[in-house]
């Protein structure tokens, strides 16, 4: 992806001194990000070092939480939560349209997309655990998104599951390509589907890792454990 | 390697016995009650019991010939329907409209939480002397009671339906950017029906109560009228046919709610099935 950095004129998103706290406890501290348009770019972090709370800023569904700073991010903005979270009562399509007005056909080409052509009359209870996903990632792209959020959007599915959903995410992505910010805890989720790698630690990007194909991907793998605190050769 | 278990004493996949209460009995709700009348024939058959106290089944059944006949019992049924029906028609809307303000908004809530809690409180039974005052012994005052009644179980099982909708699709709706008006059409309504329903179900019961204790107070007409002049005369197999019905339109409405919720809530898929 190198050589597209070169057309990448404006910014998805930008992040200047993000501070946020829980009470005495500091999560974000003076935080600074920028994501170019159409970046995809994944976010790992130990647990509860803070990736939903930076997400959650970005989403814009954080008004009542504590924390200062300056929060850019494009007119457009969709979410992908780590349950599909499909309302129960709305058939698949109406899911998949909810809030769009006259949007129906739209809806069906969004769902064929992911492999769901012909379900549009399905109750979510019909669904798979990865097709629901599947509604979900139709829901988020229907909306043509300049800026993609996902919160470890296939930590519940199996692995084989979440093999297909990564071959359709970066398929999906590089059809409309919209600026990814992926919070996984997962390192090879990471490295199969992002541009650039950011790790999350006290409070602040404290490392980054570029695919450019400068390095291997075992060598980006260790650098990133090690980035993370884990010690010693893992596999 | 080693085999734990020798080959011959594999078994056959057993098909697993289901912690489900099994396949819908058809008409299963008629069972229980289809056993009590038959109860009731045999104690009446052996003598056990004394028609004085409790008539035959037989006999109701040739009462409630005579009173068709003579075309008392349908007047009296018209009149206690078209109570009920016009108590409901004002304490469902009234309820629910309720439980929205209240749902929906901090300053809703602080206004008519308390009262509906009060109301409910009170024995319906004491307010009747004052709906009497105002309202005079006639339909009005009849409708209000049953409305009034209604009500309560309304709001409150709406209000909890409301209360008790997933905040992660408050949140899901904040991210699609739905307005206030899509959000209640989306998500407040479906998610409050289930709640709804369960408070019609308790409404529909409640209104036939109201409907006796507002009946028996000087009326001229409908089923509790109707019960009332038979005890002035002891007439056991009268107030018999008026228990019937009232526990036939009872149930009768209660399976219509309740078939309405399945319509309703086709999209669950629970226990009940
Ligand atoms: N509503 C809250 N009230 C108090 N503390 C909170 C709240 N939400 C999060 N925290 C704390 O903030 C910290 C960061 O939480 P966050 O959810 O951002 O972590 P995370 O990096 O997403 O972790 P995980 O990988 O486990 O999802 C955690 O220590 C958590 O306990
Ligand atoms: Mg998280």
């Amino acid at each position: 992806m190198a050589t597209d950095t070169g057309r990448l004129t404006a910014a998805a998103v930008r992040i200047h001194g993000l501070t946020r706290s829980y009470g005495e406890r500091v999560i974000l501290d003076a935080l600074d990000l920028e994501i170019p348009a159409g970046e995809f770019v994944a976010l790992l972090g130990q647990s509860g070092s803070g990736k939903s709370t930076l997400l959650r800023a970005l989403a814009g569904l954080d008004y009542d939480v504590a924390g200062t700073g300056r929060v850019e991010v494009p007119e457009q903005v969709s979410v992908v939560f780590q349950d599909a979270r499909l309302l129960p009562w709305q058939r698949v399509l109406d899911n998949v349209i909810l809030g769009l007005d006259g949007a129906e056909a739209k809806g069906r080409a969004s769902l064929a997309e992911v492999g769901l052509g012909g379900r549009e009359r399905a109750w979510p209870n019909e669904l798979s655990g990865g097709e629901q996903q599947r509604v979900a990632l139709a829901r988020s792209l229907v909306r043509e998104p300049r800026l993609l959020l996902a919160d470890e959007p296939f930590g519940a599915l199996d692995a084989l599951t979440r093999l297909k959903m990564h071959a359709l995410l970066r398929r999906l992505y590089e059809q409309h390509r919209p600026a990814v910010l992926l919070v996984t805890h997962d390192v090879d989720e990471a490295i199969a589907l992002a541009d650039r790698i950011l790790v999350l630690t006290h409070g602040r990007i404290a490392a980054e890792q570029r695919l450019d194909g400068g390095r291997t991907h075992s060598e980006i793998r260790s650098e990133l454990l090690r980035a993370l605190g884990v010690r010693g050769e893992t596999r | 390697m080693l085999l734990a278990t020798p080959p011959d004493t594999l078994v056959q996949a057993r098909a697993r016995r289901s912690l489900r209460p099994g396949r819908p009995l058809r008409l299963g709700f008629l069972y229980g009650p289809l056993l009590l009348v038959a109860a009731w024939a045999a104690g009446s058959a052996t003598g056990l019991l004394d028609p004085r106290f409790l008539s035959a089944p037989w006999t109701v059944v040739t009462t409630t010939g005579e009173l068709i006949a003579n075309g008392r019992l349908q007047d009296n049924l018209a009149s206690s329907v078209q109570r009920v029906g016009l108590g409901l028609a004002f304490g469902i809307p009234a309820g629910t409209l309720l439980a929205l303000a209240s749902g929906l908004s901090r300053w809703g809530e602080a206004l008519i939480d308390g009262p509906v809690q009060i109301k409910r409180a009170v024995p319906a039974l004491a307010l009747m002397p004052l709906l009497i005052l105002w309202l005079g012994i006639g339909e009005g005052m009849k409708i209000t009671v049953i409305a009034l009644g209604v009500v309560v179980p309304i709001y409150i099982h709406t209000h909890n339906g409301l209360r008790s909708i997933d905040g992660r699709y408050v949140e899901l709706a904040e991210t699609v950017e739905l307005s206030r008006a899509a959000f209640i059409r989306k998500v407040v309504l479906p998610g409050a029906l289930p709640g709804f329903l369960l408070g019609m179900r308790f409404a529909v019961t409640t209104a036939w109560l109201f409907l006796v204790v507002a009946e028996l107070i000087n009326s001229t007409s409908g089923i509790g009228y109707m019960m009332d002049l038979a005890r002035t005369y002891g007439q056991t197999d009268v107030i018999l046919v008026g228990i019937v019905l009232y526990g036939l339109l009872g149930l009768f409405s209660d399976a219509a709610v309740r078939l309405v919720e399945r319509r309703a809530l086709s999209w669950r898929r629970t226990l009940a099935g």
